[in-house]
């Protein structure tokens, strides 16, 4: 019977399979940081258990960390959290990359770029957009705090079977169009909770044409319209970003890999729940209004009519009229970072826009590199000069406004483009308004001080 | 956990859809290291400004929570239903639930129970409309029940069960150690280990 690449990934991670009960799946790499976790060690210590396999479990700071004075410019919460994770994972002999390290960063940037995440894994975190790691051909998702415990103590989880859906991205990006605007598209298209109870397979052209980086960022937001995970089968791309990664395969193993990951497509004829079809060729760059990541348009169009109660609330949060043009919207802040955008191509991008020119008088905006690596990188190839030329602030790695845990956050009432993920109210901080956006469109923001089309700046 | 099998009580109701994570508890909250204490900041950013449903005498007591489709959506904070929970939630009823909250509720213990709008939409107005009404959560006969109505729910069975009697689910996955260890005999070798 042909199998899609989940129904694969699921079966050969199988460890029980009994009727009436959830499938008990293997978990080949738990990743773990300070804010989800404490709670589960604490549990782990209560009950006299141990981490089943710290081999497979790496710990990294992000959500909290402060991005500019290390971590005595933490506050005392947040230090203390920061202390635990590095406390537990002591005693654990889990590794861990915390503030400081040359490896730390935001954990969905660092698994990746140390070549631990490879096709055919499956691997869990306690945070929503570990769907990111499906870009890979991985089966990837978030858990909760009490999951967390349980894969700690079993490198186990049972899990009910779930459904797939199929989104076939067809046709070429034109300039100036990117993943974010794929993704932002897409859920344009679906609403926010579609993907419920199901397994999200990204396919066709514009796909395959896709860097790895960029489809991290589709696979991403896998979880803003309601997916458990998001995949993308692995091809040449993919085995050309792993080979020589610090932990990918070397030598027979990585011959031997290859053939396997080489297995991991969809078969002919494999059947889906549901398949949503794009056109890319047909895509513009894509900007919130609102207040979840469904209420978006593209940026040449206007804010518009309510059709529901949740989108009437959403114009009065963000002190929007229906009919205004996108690229009428002044903006105060700009926010390049998160686990959807910060990796070393997104720099680049936004870069490009804005060598040469200034960020507006009016706007604050900062870059936040999504890992210490992607800094490093940025840093040799002369990006954080260009930013700082241009009047960016360069930070360290971390989570940052994404979700406003540290002291990088939005005044209530300022507006903010950025290339995170969630537009949720009082996300970047209370009060505060965000418009995501592709890194590209964030820095033609920044340069404005309005939306903008980056399509006029190229 | 202790079990759970039946809530009865008073509802309060959130009319809205699509109510995400942050706002259930904003992420300043999630800097505490214990598993206890989030009632305080549920929903803090409505509740401040005033007049939240929630802090309606008519509502004060309430254990059951009626809201709209898609209750939960967002990020996979446990810190959620640890603050409904610790708010004094029992149970929660909506037309659907985002998947990572669904299942954190009911590793927190909290019922989680979908109905279909029709049925969801006539107890958050009998809430509004008479906020004495007594509803019961029946995890063990699959209904939620009031005065003049039974409605019939679908629930995992395997959560049902672990609920009911309470179980530990890290006890009950160690009771396979040997197929762990079965499986974990052979894993490609080429998997990568974190060192």
């Amino acid at each position: 019977m042909p199998r899609t690449i989940a129904q694969k990934l699921w079966d050969a991670h199988v460890v029980r399979v009994a009727p009436g009960e959830p499938d008990l799946l293997y978990v080949d790499l738990h990743l773990v940081h300070e804010v989800t976790s404490p709670q589960a060690f604490e549990g782990l210590r209560l009950s006299g258990r141990h981490v089943r396999r710290p081999d497979l479990t790496l710990a990294t700071m992000d959500h909290n960390v402060p991005t500019k004075g290390g971590i005595k410019a933490a506050d005392d919460l947040s230090r203390r959290q920061m202390e635990l994770l590095a406390e537990n994972c002591k005693r654990e002999a889990i590794p861990l990359y915390q503030i400081g390290s040359r490896h730390q960063g935001i954990v969905h940037v660092i698994g990746p770029e140390l070549g631990l995440t490879q096709p055919g894994m499956v691997i869990v975190c306690g945070d929503s957009h570990t769907s990111t790691h499906g870009a890979f051909g991985a089966l990837a998702f978030g858990i909760g705090t009490s999951e967390v415990e349980l894969v700690l103590a079993t490198q186990c989880l049972p899990q009910k079977r779930l459904g797939d859906l199929a989104v076939t991205v067809s046709g070429e990006l034109p300039l100036g169009v990117t993943a974010k605007d794929i993704v932002l598209g897409v859920i344009g298209r679906t609403g926010i909770s579609q993907g419920q109870g199901h397994l999200v397979e990204y396919r066709g052209s514009a796909i395959r044409a896709l860097s790895m980086e960029g489809r991290m960022t589709v696979c991403n937001m896998s979880i803003e319209w309601g997916a458990k995970a998001g995949m993308i089968a692995p091809d040449d791309t993919t085995f050309a970003y792993l080979h020589g990664r610090p932990s990918a395969p070397k030598g027979a193993a990585w011959e031997a890999a290859l053939d396997y990951w080489r297995s991991l497509t969809s078969d002919e004829g494999a059947s889906f729940d549901g398949e949503t079809s794009i056109d890319a060729s047909q895509l513009e760059p894509h900007v919130t209004w609102g207040t979840n990541p469904g209420q978006v348009v593209p940026v040449t169009g206007r804010v518009p009519q309510p059709r529901s109660d949740t989108d009437e609330r959403a114009l009065k949060y963000m002190d929007l009229v229906p009919g205004t043009a996108l690229a009428d919207i002044a903006i105060d802040r700009v926010f390049i970072g998160s686990c959807t955008n910060a990796r070393i191509e997104d720099l680049r991008a936004a870069a490009s826009v804005i060598r040469g020119r200034h960020v507006h008088p009016k706007v604050r905006a900062m870059v936040v590199p999504g890992s210490m690596t992607v800094k490093r990188a940025a840093e040799d190839e002369g990006l954080d000069l260009v930013f700082k030329a241009a009047g960016f602030e360069w930070r360290n790695a971390g989570c940052s406004m994404c979700l406003g845990m540290n002291t990088d956050i939005l005044a209530p009432g300022e507006r903010c483009a950025s290339t995170s993920n969630r537009n949720f109210e009082g996300r970047q901080g209370s009060g505060g308004r965000t418009h995501l956006m592709s890194p590209p469109m964030a820095a033609a923001a920044a340069v404005t001080g309005h939306v903008v089309d980056v399509r006029e700046l190229l | 956990m202790d079990p759970v099998s039946r809530v009865t009580g008073r509802m309060a109701p959130i009319d809205r859809a699509d109510v995400d994570t942050d706002q259930i508890i904003p992420k300043q909250f999630l800097k505490r290291i214990e598993r206890t204490g989030y009632g305080p900041f549920l929903f803090f950013d409505w509740r401040a400004g005033g007049d939240f449903v929630l802090d309606k005498p008519e509502h004060a007591g309430a254990s059951v929570l009626v809201t709209g489709a898609n209750f939960g959506c967002g990020s996979s904070r446990e810190h959620a239903p640890w603050a409904l929970r610790d708010f004094g939630f029992k149970a929660i009823i909506a037309p659907s639930f985002a998947d990572i909250f669904l299942a954190n509720c009911f590793k927190t213990g909290l019922l989680a129970v979908t109905l279909p709008d029709r049925q969801v939409r006539h107890l958050i107005d009998l809430a509004a409309e008479d906020p004495a009404a007594q509803v019961t959560v029946d995890l063990e006969t699959q209904e939620v029940r009031g005065e003049g109505f039974a409605y019939g729910f679908a629930v995992d069975p395997f959560s049902r069960e672990c609920l009911l009697g309470g179980l530990d689910e890290i006890g009950l996955v160690e009771k396979h150690l040997s197929e762990i260890g079965a499986y974990e005999s052979h894993r490609q070798e080429w998997l990568p280990a974190v060192k």
